[in-house]
């Protein structure tokens, strides 16, 4: 008989981002037939009574494990991969899965460098034998494609040397085309494009400043539920910002399989950048669990990174 | 192929010293400035003025400046600089005038390689402290701006594969934006500024075999439509290049006065490239040699340095 706490440590196990493996060992491996039957009976989502008398498995539960396995060889992989081919390689997947993942393009372009962005470029010639911009343009047709197939194609110039009355201005252009157009059409509001996709990121940091002096907001306050719109400015202008969101949000009880995914990758391809800032996991550790608890504790924790 | 004709043993002390010599002293000896520089490569170039700067502690380009004058200055100037660098100062001249020429951000973008246009981008932004996408943008408006903006921005794939499904279907909408002179602009500049230049090429053929006439013919009309302009001049640049260079050395020839800018350009970015093969297509179309249309109709040291770069012995 499996005392209550065997099933309420196998539901555990379960439960978080990861899985903690050794609990795992430790329930299992000792369990006989009529241990594993009260497991089976007492599980609350893994099992079900079938109408021929046995426990069996619920298959879309059984397809959820699966992702909570394949979290620390993700991991991993993201990793060890060099991080234009990751890069490539996380474009054109969100390329592919469609429109919820179009903020993973927008991060790729707008977080990385100048050099970054176009080692990514060609390692996409490489890998898929076309340029992301063709692909873009062959699998978006909604409006977004427009800003996606602009900011893809920067190359940032990466330095000081900003002109502040420029800045001012284009914040006023920005602000016009949010306040006085129609909101929805600003993926189709040309100079808006131009200026987040060509201007230097030190210029846009310039520009943020000047719109939250002169109107008294943030430029991504005013683009609340502009969906990449929104990103795009936090990833170019306070990209803490933009990652300490996708964190939480990752770890927030109803997230979704794609949130959680996420946690992955801001950790793994921000790791310096959150050593740098002091980031303290104090959100996210608690709901992660087992051997990818340690990868992404220990890519984070403060200390020489080799 | 190229037109220069490069000595076999180069040395580069001894060019550096006999430019030295050449500028020392009253007056210059532009015969032997042309002499060395117009006989020598890319990589001999960077090499003579690294030399130069090492013996002398001086910037070869500066002194060069404040030697020589007029056309033959500029043509020297734009010769010794680095091709990733002379493209960038020839895209800044083009953005900065009052009115724009777009053709040759055109030029740039289009004739260039994938990579040879990262090259200038960012020798640009070394040069200037801003991309060269920020600035086309911001002298530029409309779809000119659009087109010229996603033309420079582009890095295309550059295999051979071609996908003949992908060719017929882009003939056909190419086709669709491009009748009743509705332009769908937003299509053209898709086509255009994505596509790898084999999968153009095919896609142009493709269109000339479904309609019975190029593309370019359908988009001739008002010459007061810049943006029209702007994209046969890039549709030009991107099926057939060698035949657009000699178009544009045809027209800044015929001109009354010479357009000493286009045809100084032309010839020192395409003297270590294709030249010889656009001197052919001149040829047959004109029925003059290019050497003997140039040697017409300039003069002095900027047109000994263009025979020169145009292959003439001396």
């Amino acid at each position: 008989m499996a005392l209550p706490v065997d099933i309420e440590a196998l539901d555990k196990a379960f439960s978080g981002i990861g899985v903690d493996e050794k609990s795992l060992i430790s329930i299992l491996t000792n369990s006989n037939e009529e241990h594993k039957k009260s497991l089976r009976k007492g599980s609350s989502k893994l099992f079900i009574e079938d109408a021929k008398g046995f426990e069996r498995s619920d298959q879309s539960s059984i397809k959820i494990l699966k992702h909570q396995f394949k979290r620390f060889k993700d991991a991993v992989m993201l990793s060890v991969l060099h991080p234009w081919e990751r890069d490539a390689r996380l474009i054109e997947k969100a390329i592919r899965k469609g429109p919820k993942h179009y903020n993973v393009i927008v991060e790729m372009a707008c977080t990385r460098s100048s050099d970054q962005l176009l080692g990514a470029r060609k390692a996409y010639h490489s890998l898929f034998h076309h340029s992301i911009e063709e692909h873009l343009v062959t699998h978006i047709k909604g409006r977004e494609r427009k800003l996606l197939v602009a900011l893809v194609s920067a190359y940032r110039f990466d330095g000081p040397g900003v002109n502040e009355d420029v800045a001012k201005s284009e914040a006023q252009i920005l602000y016009e085309a949010i306040n006085n157009g129609e909101k929805n059409k600003l993926l189709d509001h040309e100079d808006a494009i131009m200026i987040l996709a060509t201007r230097s990121k030190q210029h846009l940091q310039a520009l943020y400043q000047h719109y939250n002096q002169s109107y008294d907001k943030t430029l991504a306050q005013d683009l609340e539920g502009e969906g990449i719109l929104k990103d795009t400015v936090e990833c170019l202008c306070t990209p803490q910002t933009y990652f300490t969101r996708v964190l939480e949000a990752a770890v927030k009880e109803d997230a979704d399989e794609e949130s959680k995914r996420s946690l992955t990758r801001v950790i793994v391809t921000q790791k310096e950048q959150l050593v740098k800032e002091g980031f303290v996991p104090n959100k996210i550790q608690d709901i992660l669990l087992g051997l990818y608890k340690d990868f992404m504790l220990a890519s984070i924790a403060s200390g020489d990174i080799k | 192929m190229a037109t220069i004709d490069v000595p076999e043993q180069v040395s580069v002390l001894a060019d550096a010293e006999a430019l030295r010599k050449a500028c020392k002293g009253w007056g210059t000896d532009e015969k032997a400035i042309i002499s060395v520089l117009g006989h020598r490569n890319a990589v001999q170039r960077k090499q003579i003025r690294l030399a130069y700067e090492d013996l002398y502690q001086e910037d070869l380009i500066k002194r060069l400046e404040s030697e020589l004058s007029g056309d033959f200055e500029k043509a020297v100037y734009r010769w010794v600089l680095d091709p990733a660098d002379r493209d960038a100062v020839l895209a800044n001249v083009a953005i900065k005038k009052l009115s724009p020429d777009h053709h040759v951000i055109v030029e740039i973008s289009c004739t260039r390689s994938p990579e040879e246009l990262l090259a200038v981008r960012r020798a640009y932004q070394t040069r200037y402290k801003h991309s060269l996408e920020e600035d086309v943008a911001a002298h530029t408006k409309g779809d000119t701006r659009k087109l010229l903006v996603s033309l420079v921005s582009a890095f295309r794939y550059d295999g051979e594969e071609i996908n003949t499904r992908v060719a017929n279907s882009e003939a056909k909408n190419l086709h669709e934006a491009v009748k009743d002179k509705e332009f769908n602009h937003e299509e053209i500049i898709r086509i255009l500024s994505t596509r790898s230049k084999m999968q153009l090429m095919a896609t142009f053929n493709r269109y000339r075999d479904d309609h019975g006439t190029t593309i370019t013919k359908n988009l001739e009309g008002d010459s007061g439509d810049e943006f029209l302009k702007t994209l046969r001049a890039t549709i030009r640049c991107l099926n057939d290049p060698k035949k657009y260079f000699e178009k544009v050395l045809r027209n800044s020839i015929r001109r009354v006065g010479t357009d000493e800018d286009a045809l100084t350009r032309v010839i020192v970015t395409r003297a270590e490239k294709d030249l010889k093969d656009i001197k052919e297509l001149y040829y047959k179309r004109n029925s003059v040699s290019l050497d003997q249309a140039v040697a017409k109709d300039t003069s002095g040291d900027y047109k000994a340095l263009l025979l020169t770069l145009l292959g003439k012995e001396d």
